[in-house]
Formats: structure tokens, C-alpha cells, sequence
């Protein structure tokens, strides 16, 4: 990885798919020396059902000078975009070309809640579940309570996650959520599902990071400090949450961590710093279990303890997380890489660790369906 | 949001009869049903009509909708474990949301979940309601 350039996760009214394309790329280009992509894969998950917008690739191009580069969209809905940097790291290690940009994109404060809530629950098997009205927080607000009931976890155990979220998001100038709050912050906001609160859910925003990839033969001429794509892991579950045999068995993080280990030839306790997809409290939980971090059942208890904070290791999601950064769904899996990036270089602007050498960034679509994890080097 | 005669058609088993799929190596059930066998990946299955009354195993209770769906709201949605062990991920109607519990016994029922207009195609499909042990 040659380099990163990201935009705050906001509410940017004044700005389409184009103008926040733009805004990443030219961060990208403070951090290169130089930048000639052979390619473009975006990362995207609602351009289809909420702009009428495909040909991603070509809408990117455009905006950043670069018209006449091929590419793609990749889709896994909210894990569109640790599958497109996945994409663009097969393109370069192929050998097909040097140097792929990857631009997680998406646009979603534009429409009403209940039109964003109708395009993500496209995320679930739309003729089993999404017909009958269920909402992607719904879905996951059911696997929230089966894991409070099976292993007597309280609803206020699980608010200190958000809590210690904002906490970092208030020191990341990237951040979509800036304030802090407090356990009875959550405990009082407004129920979106039931035990799913607001404040227990990433915000609706939107956003835009991109990060550049090269082969070995030429990213020294881009960068002096390069970060080396060590291990990659896909995983999938069934489409609908029926036919699972354990909801509380997240196979398709099991499966990717796994194959992304392996690749770095690296262990869950080596790892120093983590971005993790918390679009829902529920969702760290599982994702902290599923990666190997700890047993199943132990997360909620760890994080009790105070455990994965900043210095420990690993330290979780000092971005902020999707619960404060933000979750512009399909550039999310984006923005987790090039903060890893950042960390290990050591330049993240928000709270960091010092001398981080292996790190490894999350991402999920659907409940977690389609995950990748990418594990990051020095 | 858009639906067509054709697609509310051809999935009348699952959403008018609560058929699922039976797989015809390792026997297994489940449902929805599905041109391969989630457990074993055999693709030879076949359709199965599946038990009416299970428990909740969990729910949540929906109050931020899709749109469309408003006059629905609160939706309760619930995964239930029909009396063959087969699960099915449904909606329950007829009940107040704090009457609900894990381990509720509950029996399906074909009910209205969408419509497109006053006059255009009406989906029907399985929800499930409280029933007497």
C-alpha cells in the first residue's frame, strides 16, 4: 500500500459522488510521491438503489482526471469496500498492473431513514426477510438479544462499547460523531429496534477514502513508506439468517480470519492494532469473538474490563469505529485499511500506538454474510 | 420498491404453504427453500411442507421501518423454531410487543405484508401468531 487520503464521514449536502471522490484523491496525492493507476476499484453499495447510478468506475475517473482507466464496482454491501481493496491487491499481486487505485464511495444523508432503511435491508435475503418489512437493524437486534440471553450479558454491559467509541471518535478530525457520551446517553436514546438503540448504531453519512496499491518493483519510486498487504481472507454465510446453524457462530469472520492469519503467517495475539466493523454493538462483539480475540460469550465481559482500549493489544478501533468515524456502508471497509495504514505508519491523527507492527482491519456486508479481513505490516 | 405478478408467483410455496427444502443426500430440512443444500451443499433437493406451530427464539421489536412499511409499525420480528427444528425468520402479528418472550409457542398464519398501491399486486406471506400451549 502506497499511500491513503480520506474525507470526514459527514453529512455532505453540498457534495455529490464526484466532489468527495475528488476530496480523497487529492489527500491521496499529499501522500505519494507520485500516482498513475492503471485501474479503478470502487468500493459501493447503495449507488444503484438510492442514485440510479452504476458505472462507478467511470464517475470516479472523471472527477480525478483520470478518464480513460478502466474498472469496476465491487459490491458486498456494507463490506463492499474491504472486497474492493481485496480486488485491487489481486490486480497488482497478479501482475495485471503496477498500481490500482481503490476509492470506497458512497453517498446516503441525502434520503429519508426510511428510504436508507429500505436500500441497506437489501443487504438480507430480500424475498425471506426484507419482504416481510424486517430492517437490517432488526435483523441484528434479534442476534443481540440471543446473545444477551445465552450468555446473561446486561443490557448496560453492552452500552460501554459506544461510550469508549465516541470517546475515540471525538479525537479523530475524520470522525462523522465528535461527542462524547455517557452509558445513560444510550440507555435513553431512541429505539430503532428494540434492544437496538440509536446510540448502540453507526450514524447514516457519507463518505469517501482511497488508497493506492503498487507492486514491489515500483513503490519505492511512490512512497518511502510503504505498508505491506500481508494476508487476505474472504468468508460468507448463508444469504438468509434461517438456515444458520448458530447465530451466535459468526462463520463468515471465522473463516476469513483464518485464511488472513495464515497468509501473514500471524496470530490473533500478535496483532496490534485492529479496525473491526461495529455497525451495531452486537457487531464488535461478535467480530472481537469471530477474529480470535476472545472466547465466545467473553467479549462483552473483556470489554467490561476495559480490555482492547488504546495500548492493549490489540487496540480496537481507535478511529472510532463505525459507531463514531462512521459507516458511509460500502467505503467503510476504506477508510478501516487506511487507518490501519496510518496507525502502523504512525501518523493516524486521532489517539494512537506507538511502534504498531502487524495490523488487521475488519469489514462486513449484511449480517455478518460477506466479511473480508486484511492484515497489515510495516 | 417495485413487485411484479410473476415474482410474488413463483414464491407461493414458501410464502403461502411454508414449504422448505429437504435434501435428498444428508436428509436435512430447512427453510427457505433453496436450489442447494445450505448444510451439505448437494444441489438434488426437493420441496417439503414444513410443521405450523414453534417457539420464538428470539425477536426484536422493530420501530424504525423501511419505507413502505409504516402502517406496520411496530413490526415484531422473530426468528421461530418450528417442532422439527427447522427455523424460519418471519414477522408476528396479533400480539403486543410486551407480551413477547424467548420460548413463546407460536403458530403460522397467512397474512397481507405489502402492498403497492390500492391497486396493484398485494404479497402475501407467512406470519406467525401467539397460540396456546
Amino acid at each position: 500500500m502506497a499511500g491513503v487520503g480520506m474525507t470526514k464521514v459527514d453529512r455532505h449536502y453540498d457534495k455529490g459522488f464526484q466532489e468527495l471522490a475528488h476530496m480523497a484523491v487529492k489527500n491521496l496525492l499529499n501522500d505519494v510521491k507520485e500516482c498513475s493507476p492503471k485501474a479503478i476499484v470502487v468500493g459501493n453499495m447503495l449507488s444503484s438503489s438510492l442514485y440510479q447510478q452504476d458505472s462507478l468506475a467511470a464517475l470516479v475517473a472523471d472527477a480525478i482526471g483520470l478518464r480513460g482507466k478502466g474498472g469496476f464496482k465491487v459490491e458486498a454491501a456494507c463490506g463492499s469496500g474491504g472486497y474492493a481493496v481485496a480486488t485491487g491487491y489481486a490486480l497488482v499481486a497478479s501482475g495485471l498492473y503496477d498500481q490500482i487505485l481503490v476509492v470506497g464511495l458512497e453517498k446516503m444523508a441525502d434520503y429519508p431513514t426510511s428510504s436508507v432503511t429500505l436500500a441497506l435491508a437489501q443487504a438480507a435475503d430480500f424475498e425471506h426477510e426484507a419482504i416481510y418489512g424486517a430492517s437490517f437493524v432488526a435483523l441484528n437486534a434479534l442476534v443481540m438479544r440471543l446473545y444477551m440471553h445465552r450468555y446473561e450479558a446486561k443490557r448496560e454491559d453492552l452500552a460501554l462499547w459506544p461510550v469508549r467509541m465516541h470517546e475515540y471518535g471525538s479525537k479523530n478530525p475524520y470522525a462523522q460523531l465528535r461527542n462524547r457520551i455517557t452509558v445513560e446517553d444510550v440507555l435513553r436514546s431512541a429505539v430503532v429496534a428494540d434492544p437496538i438503540r440509536l446510540l448502540d448504531s453507526a450514524p447514516v453519512g457519507d463518505g469517501a477514502a482511497a488508497i493506492l496499491l503498487a507492486s514491489e518493483d515500483v513503490i519505492r519510486k511512490i512512497t518511502d513508506t510503504p505498508i505491506q498487504v500481508a494476508g487476505i481472507g474472504l468468508g460468507g454465510d448463508s444469504l438468509d439468517l434461517s438456515s444458520r446453524e448458530d447465530l451466535l457462530k459468526p462463520t463468515s469472520i471465522l473463516t476469513a480470519s483464518e485464511k488472513a492469519y495464515k497468509m501473514a503467517n500471524a496470530e490473533p495475539r500478535q496483532i496490534d492494532i485492529a479496525e473491526i466493523h461495529d455497525a451495531f454493538t452486537i457487531t464488535a462483539l461478535l467480530s472481537i469473538e469471530g477474529m480470535g480475540f476472545a472466547n465466545f460469550g467473553e467479549a462483552w465481559k473483556l470489554v467490561r474490563e476495559g480490555r482492547f482500549a488504546a495500548g492493549d493489544r490489540p487496540s480496537i478501533n481507535l478511529s472510532g469505529g463505525l459507531k463514531a468515524r462512521g459507516h458511509p456502508v460500502g467505503a467503510t471497509g476504506v477508510y478501516q485499511v487506511a487507518e490501519v495504514a496510518m496507525q502502523l505508519r504512525g501518523d493516524f491523527p486521532g489517539v494512537k500506538v506507538s511502534k504498531a507492527e502487524i495490523g488487521v482491519a475488519m469489514n462486513t456486508g449484511g449480517v455478518v454474510t460477506l466479511t473480508s479481513v486484511i492484515v497489515l505490516r510495516r | 420498491m417495485r413487485m411484479s405478478p410473476a415474482r410474488v408467483w413463483r414464491e407461493k410455496g414458501a410464502r403461502y404453504r411454508l414449504e422448505g427444502g429437504k435434501c435428498k443426500k444428508c436428509y436435512k430440512v430447512f427453510y427457505p427453500p433453496k436450489t442447494a443444500c445450505p448444510y451439505c451443499g448437494n444441489l438434488d433437493v426437493e420441496k417439503v411442507e414444513l410443521p405450523k406451530r414453534g417457539k420464538v427464539l428470539s425477536f426484536a421489536i422493530e420501530h424504525s421501518v423501511p419505507e413502505g412499511y409504516r402502517h406496520q409499525a411496530p413490526i415484531i420480528v422473530a426468528l421461530i423454531e418450528l417442532e422439527n427444528g427447522v427455523k424460519v425468520l418471519s414477522t408476528l402479528t396479533d400480539v403486543k410487543p410486551e407480551e413477547v418472550y424467548i420460548g413463546m409457542p407460536v403458530e403460522a398464519t397467512l397474512r397481507r405484508i405489502w402492498e403497492e398501491s390500492d391497486e396493484g399486486v398485494i404479497v402475501y406471506g407467512i406470519k406467525f401468531v401467539p397460540v396456546e400451549q
